[in-house]
C-alpha cells in the first residue's frame, strides 16, 4: 500500500510540475509584446546565455565531432567507405549532435544559473516584493530569460555544428588519411539542398535548438519560482531544472525528428 | 450615530476571525484587530505566531481559509487581479531583509515601481522622486551603490524608500529591525515614526522587539498561537497583568 501511495505521490508531483511549466510557458508567450520594455534585461540575458556559454559549448562540440569522425571512420575503414566520413559527420552534427550537445551544455550552465538566480530571489522574498509592487514575475524575470535562450540556443548551435564538423575534418586528415578538400566537399554535398533556401538538415536542427532553448529556460525559471526553504531549496531547484531539461531535450528531440524524418 | 456615519466606509485595516492553515499546521487561529487610519499598529509576538502571514493576508498574497480582511472597507480576498493591483498601489511593504533586486542599483530599486506603473513620468521626474525619498531615509549618498555593497541597515532604509516612493496610504513593516544592531534599529524605528507623522501613513508593524513596539506603536497587539491575546496603547500595555505582555515588555523576549 505504501509503495502505491508513494507512486501516486510521485506521479501527482510530476504532473503538477509539468502543468506549472506549461502554464508558465503559455503565460510568458502572452507577454511577448512586452519584450521591448525588457530590452536591457533581454540583452543581458543574451550575453549570459550566448556569449559566456559559447567557449565551453564550442570545445565540447569540437571534441564530439572528433569522436564521431574517429569512431565511424574506424568502422567504415573495414568496409573501404572512409570517404563517407564527411557526409556522416556533417549530417549527424546538424541533425542531432549539434543541437543536442549545445542544449545539454546550456542546460548545465545557463539553465542551472537561471534556476539558482530565480530560486535565490524567491527564497529571499524578492519575487514576493515584485508581486507586492504589482510587477508580474513572469514579465520581469521569466520573459527576458526565455526569449534570450530561445534566440541564443540556435545561434550557439550554428557554432557547435561548424566546430563539430571542423573537428571531424582534423581527425579525418590526421588519423584516417582523408584529404581536407575531399572531406569539405563531401560536407558541402551532404548539406546541399537546391529545393530550399536553407537545407532541411540545417533548419530542422536549428528548429530543435529553438525548442530546446525555450524548454530549458522555462523549466529552469519554473524550478526557481517553485524553490522553497532557503539554500537547500535552491539546490533542489537547480538539480530538478537540469534533470528535467535534459529529459525534455531528449523527448522533444525525438518528437521533432519523428515529425520531419519519420 | 447619524445615518451618514453608519453609511461611512470604515477606513483603515480590519481583520476579523482570520484562520489560515498550511497543510495540517494551523498558523492563524481567529486573529482579529483593527488598524485605525493614520496610526501605527504593532503586532508583537514570538517566532511562529503568524505575524508575517498576517501581513501577507493584508496585501492579498495569501487568502484566508476563513474570516474577513478589509482595507478601507474593501474585502481583500474577494479582489480580482486588477483590484489587487489597485490596492497594492496604495500600499508599501518593507521586507525583513529589504528584498532588493540584486542586479539593480539602490536608485533603480527605489524607482522600480514608478518605472513599471507610472509611465507618464519622465526619467527626470522619476529620478527627482527617487532622490527625494532616498534623502528622507538618509540614503541619497548611496544611490548608485549595488545592494551587495551596502549594509543590512542601508538595505532596510532602501526598502523603506521603495515602499514610500509611490506615496502609499499604508505601509506594512515585516520585522523592520531583524538582525540589526540597537543603534541602526533605533534609526529605523525613528524613520517609521517620521513616516507616520510627516506623511500621515498608516503602519502595520510586526516585530518581536519591545523597543520597536514602544517607540513606533500607537496600539500594540500581542500575538500568541495565531491570535491577538492582548491589545492596547503602549501605556495600557505597560500596566497589563497578562503574563505574556509582561514578559515581552519587560524585555525578556527581546
Amino acid at each position: 500500500m505504501n509503495v502505491l501511495a508513494g507512486l501516486g505521490e510521485f506521479v501527482r508531483t510530476r504532473v503538477l510540475g509539468a502543468g506549472y511549466v506549461f502554464s508558465l510557458l503559455l503565460h510568458t508567450l502572452t507577454l511577448l509584446p512586452r519584450l521591448p520594455r525588457r530590452l536591457r534585461f533581454f540583452l543581458n540575458a543574451c550575453h549570459s546565455a550566448g556569449v559566456r556559454a559559447l567557449p565551453v559549448t564550442m570545445v565540447v562540440a569540437m571534441f564530439a565531432g572528433m569522436i564521431l569522425a574517429l569512431q565511424t571512420g574506424i568502422e567504415l575503414r573495414n568496409y573501404g567507405q572512409t570517404g563517407a566520413i564527411g557526409t556522416i559527420t556533417a549530417l549527424s552534427m546538424c541533425r542531432e549532435m549539434g543541437p543536442f550537445i549545445t542544449a545539454v551544455v546550456l542546460a548545465a550552465t545557463v539553465g542551472s544559473a537561471m534556476a539558482a538566480e530565480v530560486g535565490t530571489m524567491n527564497v529571499s522574498d524578492e519575487v514576493t516584493a515584485l508581486e507586492v509592487m504589482s510587477i508580474d514575475p513572469a514579465d520581469f524575470l521569466v520573459l527576458p530569460r526565455v526569449a534570450a535562450l530561445t534566440v541564443m540556443c540556435p545561434a550557439v548551435t550554428v557554432f557547435s555544428n561548424l566546430l563539430g564538423i571542423a573537428g571531424g575534418s582534423v581527425v579525418a586528415d590526421f588519423q584516417l588519411g582523408i584529404s581536407t578538400t575531399f572531406y569539405w566537399n563531401s560536407v558541402e554535398t551532404a548539406l546541399s539542398d537546391t529545393a530550399n533556401f536553407l537545407p532541411k538538415d540545417i533548419y530542422v536542427g536549428l528548429l530543435k535548438a529553438t525548442v530546446f532553448g525555450c524548454l530549458i529556460s522555462t523549466i529552469s525559471c519554473a524550478a526557481g519560482l517553485r524553490a522553497q526553504g532557503g539554500a537547500l531549496g535552491v539546490g533542489a531547484a537547480v538539480q530538478s531544472a537540469v534533470r528535467n531539461s535534459v529529459v525534455m531535450i531528449i523527448v522533444a528531440g525525438f518528437i521533432i525528428t519523428s515529425f520531419f524524418y519519420g | 450615530m447619524s445615518a451618514n456615519d453608519s453609511d461611512k466606509v470604515p477606513s483603515g485595516i480590519q481583520l476579523r476571525d482570520v484562520h489560515k492553515a498550511f497543510g495540517d499546521r494551523e498558523v492563524l487561529r481567529g486573529i482579529t484587530f483593527t488598524v485605525p487610519k493614520g496610526k501605527n499598529y504593532v503586532i508583537m509576538g514570538g517566532s511562529g505566531t503568524g505575524k508575517s502571514v498576517t501581513l501577507r493576508h493584508v496585501i492579498g498574497i495569501l487568502k484566508p481559509d476563513k474570516g474577513s480582511v478589509k482595507v478601507d472597507g474593501i474585502e481583500v480576498p474577494e479582489l480580482d487581479n486588477k483590484g489587487l493591483m489597485q490596492l497594492r498601489t496604495r500600499m508599501g511593504y518593507l521586507f525583513q531583509s529589504g528584498a532588493l533586486i540584486n542586479w539593480l542599483s539602490v536608485a533603480d530599486n527605489v524607482g522600480l515601481p514608478l518605472r513599471e506603473h507610472q509611465h507618464q513620468l519622465s526619467r527626470t521626474d522619476v529620478l527627482d522622486k527617487v532622490m527625494s525619498v532616498l534623502k528622507m531615509v538618509g540614503m541619497d549618498h548611496a544611490a548608485e551603490q549595488m545592494p551587495s555593497r551596502i549594509s543590512g541597515g542601508m538595505k532596510l532604509r532602501t526598502g523603506l524608500a521603495r515602499a514610500l516612493v509611490t506615496q502609499p496610504e499604508y505601509v506594512l513593516y515585516d520585522e523592520p529591525n531583524a538582525g540589526l544592531d540597537p543603534i541602526t534599529a533605533d534609526q529605523i524605528h525613528r524613520l517609521i515614526v517620521r513616516v507616520r507623522d510627516e506623511l500621515s501613513v498608516t503602519g502595520l508593524i510586526v516585530t518581536h522587539s519591545t523597543a520597536c513596539a514602544k517607540l513606533c506603536g500607537d496600539v500594540i497587539g500581542v500575538a500568541e498561537q495565531g491570535r491577538i491575546v492582548a491589545e492596547g496603547t503602549p501605556l495600557e500595555m505597560a500596566k497589563s497583568d497578562h503574563e505574556l505582555v509582561r514578559s515581552f515588555l519587560s524585555g525578556g523576549a527581546d
